[in-house]
């Protein structure tokens, strides 16, 4: 059995001199066994193990349970719960602020995959630098389990009601629409999430995890396709994935039974394990594939679906400086008169 | 019969072949063609000229919601006197459009000229009306073999044949192509021409039979031609945007476009690279969304919209009052309800601006009247907005933000940029690492932020839309929320203080008549209390609030006088609702009078003297 990488080793403080708590956020108030706070913990665990700078991080999210989480970790960053869907275009404004934010969104699959799904689109669209998490429980919590887009197709509420409609798989979507780190993921699965998110923080472009976080009031029951026991059955990955620092990597041997390495943006790698797909997650045809396969025999396949390092970001098309906007001093913000004069003779 | 009237009869028809008297520097010429027909280059071309020459102009142009193929009408008044709001009379038409040319002829007082095209026959129309016939593609294809460009040039064809009859010096038309065409040198070349065989068209076929002419004046110096969006623009950048982000819509568009044109020359950094951020974005609620979130960040963040993308942005509005974010909105009003009539002129969203959103809210809006205030609005509303930590509009309308306008230049911002309360690392440092984000610690009900990415433990805080305590914490105790609210409330009276307060024109002692009105009415009010000095002998004194929330000199003007007539150029009196639900029975009954003119037309003076002369009849 090959080692695990030295990241994953539990450590007591981080590079910055941090302890796990110092990426805690408050009590969370979601039902007992909620995936979403799964989710939150390994938010936490791999901020920590990455060293991230808690104050360079800003937490986004729209409405909805999994909206509110970003309350339940990282209480040293600022946190912004705005409007129903709209989390995408907030996002987006903080970063063009202040592009030294480590963005992470935290939606839900009605805040993303229905009211929110024309900003999903444009926000992929442009690969603004953004974690985009969509906690997956296939139905409306917050306002007592009703169905979202996301159920699949004949699957059943506690109530017997039956979706009649297909779902909409995000992931699908998330490639279609030129996003550069899709990825699919179980909160019941924390060893791949948490190597998912730390290569999500490595990847300088849109991330998307869609990640089944399975709602235990109202959608854990037998006949739910979203359930944590549905998805332990059915838990399918498509390889095993580790995810490798920069700094690390010169410490590690290469391992056995490593088929592939791809190296992310600050330099660090997710190293693959085939399993007996044999699958190559930077081929966006095969990525396509994959996911109209999972649909079409309704499989739980999990992992890194697609990943791009060559396309550039939002930023990158704006010709941003490299200053934030926000900490622009007066000057540079404020042309001289001689300016107003020049543009006001150009009117005469 | 009266007096005037026989006086009517006698001159009409009959006399306007003999010697007319010169009206001189005093028209308005109208312009109907078709849009997409390129008639903008010549109708900008004819208005610069005038401009140069001295005298005060103005240009409005009526089009249609669509791109080619409807009828258009472009207005030039020229008054020596600065009077330059819509006229509802035309005295020189160009008569270009078959499908409107014979309503537009019928639409004429007696005595007016009518310059157009030979072949619609317009003269057996009316035997009042001085025509002008002329071939203006014949002529057009003396200039130019080419099919595709003889529709452009026959528009320059009427700027020579005006440049004759009205006398319009043409070394400033010159100039004015040069200007228009700048470095195109074969257009500038293409368009002299037309412009000559139309002066000589005149000079050999048509008899000057109308009174109105033009002569050079001294009235222009030191003045801009300019719209109130491309001057809003340009108050944006002097009041340092940095991130704009924006979706089409008309009237509204061309504030960030022109926006986009002047940073890109003007606020590039030391690597060259951008210090702004302009997005286009999907929608209106991203685009306010992404405004929001970048002043939640620090950047001076803005958008602009209209009365639709108003609508739609209503939501996060509601969030950025509550959660006590800057941001600035322009809202450049058109006619409503719905699609309304999107290419006409309102003020029509005074009330849904006001309190946009739902809940308890209500906004700070800027009202300017001139191409002046766009520009000094442009900047003093980013410090207003980050000063107060919240959404503050400015409600321009189309007249003022696409017609042009001449002015004064803009003056540079005569202070340095207000970034409001934020804490910085050091300020952190100081306060022993903690601070309450919406505690009211200087008693102006004005708290305290910081930026992400603040290097201080202390500096995070949670931003919701939410109930939430002085803490930022999530709650839903009735308590917090009553405190939070009641300070939003007082926050609202220091606004009171620190907005740009009404602008007052009383005489002393105050007359018994006073008229409030604000935005684009101010020329056509400044008009019309001229108008009923000289002609009738009514002193008018004049309030035009220039922000909301209204200053207690409002009240002291409606008290300190007994008829005070409310302009909207809206359906329901919306300033006076406003005025009302401000003020209840501190306004003594019978004051406030409501004049609502609301056709999409800009305002004119002719509606105001109509309205007080009949008033002061009554009153008398």
């Amino acid at each position: 059995m090959p080692a695990p990488d030295a990241s994953s080793r539990p450590r007591k403080v981080n590079r910055l001199g941090l302890t796990p708590s110092d990426y805690k956020g408050k009590p969370s108030t979601l039902c007992k066994g909620c995936g979403h706070d799964a989710i939150s913990s390994q938010l936490i665990r791999a901020f920590f193990e990455s060293d991230v700078r808690p104050h360079q991080v800003a937490k986004l999210s729209g409405i909805g349970c999994s909206s509110k989480t970003p309350a339940y970790f990282l209480n040293h960053s600022h946190g912004f719960n705005a409007v129903h869907g709209r989390m995408p275009s907030v996002a987006t404004g903080a970063v063009l602020a202040n592009r030294r934010l480590v963005a992470v969104g935290v939606s839900g699959d009605g805040d993303t995959a229905s009211i929110g799904i024309g900003q999903f689109v444009h926000l992929v669209r442009r690969n603004l630098p953004l974690i985009y998490i969509v906690e997956n429980n296939g139905v409306y919590g917050l306002t007592k389990g009703q169905f979202s887009a996301t159920a699949d197709e004949n699957a059943a509420l506690r109530s017997g009601e039956v979706n009649r409609l297909p779902n909409i798989d995000l992931c699908g979507m998330a490639i279609e629409l030129g996003a550069t780190y899709v990825a699919r993921s179980f909160a019941g699965d924390p060893k791949q999430l948490v190597a998912l998110l730390r290569g999500a923080l490595a990847h300088n472009g849109t991330a998307v995890l869609d990640i089944l976080s399975p709602c235990v009031t109202f959608n854990n029951h037998a006949g739910s396709t979203k359930s944590y026991t549905w998805g332990k059955d059915n838990e399918e990955p498509i390889h095993i994935l580790d995810f490798v620092p920069a700094m690390d990597q010169i410490e590690v041997e290469y391992e056995e039974g490593t088929d592939q390495e791809v190296q992310l943006h600050d330099g660090s790698w997710v190293r693959l394990r085939k399993l007996e797909r044999g699958y190559d997650p930077t081929d966006r045809r095969a990525a396509q594939e994959l996911v109209l396969e999972a649909n079409e025999k309704n499989l739980f396949l999990t992992g890194l679906l697609y990943l791009d390092t060559s396309k550039r970001t939002f930023l990158d098309s704006l010709e941003l400086c490299d200053e934030p906007l926000a900490l622009l001093s007066e000057d540079q913000l404020r042309p001289p008169p001689e300016v107003l004069d020049e543009v006001v003779a150009s009117y005469r | 019969m009266s007096d005037k009237t026989a006086l009517v009869e006698e001159i009409a028809p009959s006399d306007i072949d003999s010697e007319p008297e010169r009206i001189v520097n005093d028209l308005a010429i109208q312009v109907a063609t078709v849009n997409g027909s390129g008639s903008q280059s010549s109708n900008l071309v004819l208005l610069r000229a005038l401009f140069r020459m001295g005298i005060p102009v103005g240009g409005k142009n009526l089009f249609p919601s669509n791109i080619a193929g409807l009828p258009t009408w472009f207005t030039i008044r020229a008054n020596r006197d600065g009077w330059v709001a819509r006229k509802r009379n035309v005295d020189y038409l160009v008569a270009l459009n078959p499908q409107t040319a014979i309503r537009d002829v019928e639409s004429l007082s007696p005595g007016s000229a009518v310059v157009y095209e030979e072949g619609l026959r317009l003269e057996r129309r009316r035997d009042d009306l001085v025509f002008y016939p002329a071939p203006f593609q014949e002529l057009a294809a003396e200039v130019t073999r080419e099919v595709r460009l003889r529709k452009l040039l026959a528009n320059m064809i009427y700027v020579g044949l005006l440049g004759e009859l009205l006398s319009i010096d043409v070394e400033e038309i010159f100039g004015a192509i040069e200007s228009q065409f700048r470095s195109k040198k074969a257009a500038v070349e293409l368009n002299r021409r037309a412009v000559e065989i139309g002066i000589r068209h005149a000079r050999e076929n048509l008899v000057k039979r109308d009174p109105f002419t033009l002569e050079r004046m001294d009235k222009n110096r030191g003045k801009v031609l300019i719209d109130g969006n491309a001057a809003a623009a340009l108050g944006a950048m002097f009041g340092g945007a940095s991130v704009a982000t924006w979706y089409p819509i008309t009237p509204s568009s061309s504030v960030v476009e022109q926006l986009t044109g002047f940073l890109k020359r003007y606020r590039n950094g030391p690597d060259g690279k951008a210090t702004y951020a302009v997005v286009q974005a999907e929608d209106e609620l991203a685009a306010v969304g992404m405004a929001l979130a970048a002043g939640w960040a620090g950047a001076r963040a803005m958008t602009a919209t209209s009365g639709p993308g108003i609508s739609l942005m209503s939501e996060f509005v509601g969030l950025g009052y509550y959660a006590e974010i800057p941001l600035v909105i322009w809202n450049i009003q058109r006619v409503g309800p719905s699609t309304g009539l999107p290419t006409r002129t309102a003020q029509g969203d005074i009330l849904s601006t006001y309190t946009l959103s739902h809940g308890d809210t209500k906004h700070v809006c800027l009202l300017p009247a001139s191409t002046r205030e766009c520009f000094e609005f442009g900047w003093k509303a980013f410090d207003l907005a980050e000063r107060l930590q919240t959404p503050v509009f400015v409600l321009s309308d189309l007249d003022l933000g696409m017609n042009i306008w001449a002015t004064e230049p803009f003056e540079y911002p005569d202070r340095p940029m207000d970034r409001g309360k934020v804490l910085a690392r050091e300020d952190l440092e100081r306060l022993g690492g903690t601070f309450q984000r919406y505690a009211d610690v200087d008693g102006d009900a004005i708290p305290y932020r910081t930026l992400p990415g603040t290097e201080h433990p202390g500096a995070a805080y949670f931003t919701r839309g939410s109930g939430h305590d002085e803490s930022a914490e999530y709650t839903e105790s009735e308590e917090a929320y009553v405190r939070i609210m009641t300070r939003l409330d007082r926050k609202f009276e220091t606004a009171r203080e620190m907005v740009p307060p009404p602008v007052v024109d009383q005489a002393e002692p105050a007359s018994p008549l006073g008229i409030i009105g604000f935005g684009s009415s101010d020329p056509a009010i400044e008009e019309a209390r001229n108008r009923l000095r000289e002609d009738a002998a009514i002193e008018m004194d004049y309030l035009r609030p220039r922000a909301l929330p209204l200053c207690p000199s409002v009240l002291d003007f409606i008290t300190s006088h007994q008829r005070v007539v409310v302009l909207d150029q809206n359906r329901d009196g919306q300033m006076l609702q406003l005025l009302r639900a401000e003020y209840g029975d501190r306004i003594p009954p019978g004051v406030l009078r409501s004049l609502r003119h609301y056709s999409g037309h800009p305002m004119d003076a002719q509606t105001i003297v109509d309205y007080v002369t009949e008033m002061e009849i009554g009153a008398a």
